[in-house]
């Protein structure tokens, strides 16, 4: 029992990988030396990065059925950790991350657009040499639930035990993989990534929820920060107004912690805040007494499940019981957010996929007979429908004649629901707690019925007018459903308060203690790991 | 050719009350069609393929009618969440650059420096390219 102990403290406990290798700005250079604690076990040579990394990297073999991964840079990986072991010898670590394995979705530096991260357009590896930034290309994420061309991403949870003992119950015969649960999206792959425990944390984007919505369906720890606290150079737009980095854990000091090395002014992307900003440590707080947490009535919709109606109540009545003030608050343009979202995203989407032309990078097609021709041939074959459809839809908006009554009229209403947040904020509000999704995660077979507008209108409706409002957002996994499923609750801030937000949600994630997922293949590898998930976190107390 | 005829025949789809849950109606609303089907072709650069796209285009518009309810007198457009700040400008220095090698590389088809482009005076249309609603 003791040695299986020590194995699985070697297994968890480590330093960072997100490396500054000499692609990387010198802003992130920077950020990384200032890091706030060396890991004890990294320190104490418990681990080594080395065999933190082959860990991982095995795991991500024995978890390849669910199709998370489109690029696993094994080599550059296993390069990086022994350069990560040699500064620990040295005694000269790059800070708190130095030496994990962090995955990265595959829109940063390298493919295209959200829903279809994995694009004809950008395939190639010629792209990936030349567009990389920041963050070590160790492990590239595959992005999108549903869409792209490597396939679906499958939630981790459809093969737990936790899922698995549930169904059994209901007398099902199917074969076992044929039912299998989609991530949500986009950032799909990063949320199963970290849920399989493959990788300690992972990026993602987030326009309208992409971090937050698979965060909630595979029960981790997905974070929005405010929009302008942490650089988008090398993460390919979507929505420039609305676009952010997003951060998967497994717990919400990870979060914490790589939040504080991510962010801060960057010259390279100029919507960065200029306000120093610091790594900071969570408190633990135990008194919510001065809290005050805000519930907007108007979340509240006919389409919400009963289950995640009764978790939100739940949790609405765990922080009045511990002494915080809990009200009731209103968001009255909250019914057109998601019209409005559409409007906006998709005309920014038609103007940011103009670049894809076949010309300078990426998909070119045959054709020579003159350049527009080529160009649509292109972008034809580079993008599949979803796309299309949403360049389509932005260009109608973006019209002479139709400009000043949808995009302009939108960008009004976009004003409106920020002011909506600002004034609920001013009468008090610390925090506020909605649901992050309508119900827990649905069968592939389910959600491939419905055309993908009608179902970004579905999975975002509770996360996008944050994007629109620029605030910050966490979504924490509560409790499982009685199907045996992850249902995740969403806390958004102040402007550039993230750090009172993810303080909230740390005691929020305490209170609830979450269950860690049962998967055969990582209780193959290390079975009284589950026991303590403090474990399976790269924070060390 | 495009065939005008097709569309022409669409009917007005019923408007029933809108919920995240109705299904795709194939038939649309018919306000798109003909000339702003090229148009907007013309614009993004890619095709509709299917009478589909038209469609489902036909409903996002209608989806986005639903902003005509709020009333926004007086409210002036909200560009970015940042719009009381300054965007940092940095000092007009050169300090990167000189990688046109690297660049060059990401290209299917370059002579010398240069990206090699088919002519550029000679207007899309996809009459030439003989392929109405084609799909890839």
């Amino acid at each position: 029992m003791v040695k299986q102990w020590k194995q699985c403290q070697t297994l968890f406990f480590g330093g960072s990988k997100i490396t500054a290798d000499a692609d990387c700005s010198h802003e992130i250079k920077r950020r990384l030396l200032l890091g706030r604690k060396v890991s004890v076990a990294l320190k104490q040579g418990r681990v080594t990065p080395t065999e933190l990394c082959q860990r991982c990297l095995s795991l991500i073999k024995k978890t390849k059925f669910l199709n998370a991964y489109i690029t696993v840079s094994e080599e550059v990986a296993l390069k990086q950790a022994e350069e990560s072991e040699k500064r620990y010898k040295k005694g000269h670590s790059l800070g708190d991350l130095d030496g994990i394995p962090v995955a990265v979705k595959d829109n940063f530096s390298t493919s295209g657009i959200e829903t279809t991260c994995a694009s004809n357009m950008l395939k190639g590896d010629h792209i990936k040499r030349v567009l990389l930034r920041y963050l070590a290309s160790l492990l590239r994420l595959r992005s999108g639930s549903t869409d792209g061309i490597f396939g679906p991403v499958k939630n981790p949870w459809s093969y737990s035990k936790q899922y698995r003992e549930k169904r059994k119950q209901n007398f099902h015969s199917e074969n076992e993989d044929s039912n299998w649960l989609i991530t949500g999206g986009s950032s799909g792959g990063s949320a199963a990534a970290v849920s399989a425990f493959t990788c300690f944390a992972a990026l993602g984007s987030d326009t309208g929820g992409s971090t937050r919505n698979p965060a909630a369906h595979c029960g981790v720890v997905g974070l929005k920060p405010s929009y302008g606290l942490v650089s988008r150079h090398g993460l390919i737009p979507l929505v420039n107004s609305m676009d952010v980095p997003g951060i998967l854990t497994r717990c919400v000091d990870d979060a914490a912690t790589v939040l504080g090395i991510l962010a801060g002014h960057d010259p390279k992307d100029s919507t960065t805040i200029q306000d120093p900003v610091k790594p900071f440590t969570l408190p633990s707080l135990t008194d919510v007494s001065k809290l005050c947490i805000g519930i907007p009535k108007e979340y509240l919709t006919p389409e919400l499940s009963s289950e995640v109606q009764s978790l939100w109540s739940k949790a609405a009545n765990l922080f009045e019981s511990e002494g915080a003030k809990v009200i009731e608050v209103s968001l009255p343009h909250t019914s057109y957010s998601i019209v409005c979202y559409h409007v906006l995203c998709t005309s920014e989407v038609a103007s940011n996929m103009a670049r894809f032309d076949g010309l300078e990078y990426g998909h070119r097609c045959d054709s020579d007979v003159s350049t527009e021709a080529m160009y649509a041939a292109t972008r034809r074959e580079g993008f599949n429908d979803v796309v299309r459809g949403r360049i389509l839809s932005g260009n109608f908006f973006l019209l002479k004649e139709n400009y000043e009554n949808y995009f302009v009229k939108a960008q009004k209403v976009r004003r409106l629901i920020a002011n909506d947040f600002v004034n609920v904020f001013n009468s008090g509000v610390d925090v506020l707690l909605t649901p992050t999704t309508l119900s827990e995660a649905v069968p592939y077979a389910e959600f491939i019925k419905e055309d993908n507008r009608t179902r970004s209108a579905q999975d975002d409706i509770f996360t996008q007018a944050v994007n629109m409002a620029g605030l910050p957002a966490v979504s924490v996994p509560m409790a499982l459903s009685s199907q045996g499923l992850p249902v995740g609750l969403q806390f958004i801030g102040r402007a550039f308060c993230d750090q009172q937000l993810l303080t909230v949600a740390k005691w929020f994630e305490k209170q609830v203690q979450f269950p860690v997922i049962q998967l055969q293949e990582l209780m193959d590898d290390c079975s009284s790991v589950f026991e303590n998930e403090k474990l399976a976190s790269v924070s060390v107390k | 050719m495009w065939a005008r005829a097709a569309y022409l025949g669409l009917r007005a789809a019923a408007r029933g009350r809108w919920g995240f849950t109705s299904k795709a109606d194939p038939r649309g609303s018919g306000r798109v069609k003909g000339e702003l089907i090229q148009h907007l072709e013309r614009l993004s650069l890619v095709d509709f393929g299917s009478q589909e796209a038209v469609a489902r285009l036909e409903k996002a518009i209608a989806f986005a009618d639903r902003l005509r309810a709020v009333n926004t007198d007086a409210v002036e457009p909200m560009e970015s969440v940042l719009e009381d700040r300054y965007l940092y400008l940095r000092s007009d220095s050169v300090v990167e650059g000189s990688c046109a090698e690297e660049l060059l590389q990401n290209s299917h088809r370059v002579v010398e420096e240069y990206f090699v482009a088919p002519p550029g005076n000679i207007s899309w249309s996809k009459v030439d390219e003989k392929q109405p609603f084609s799909r890839c």
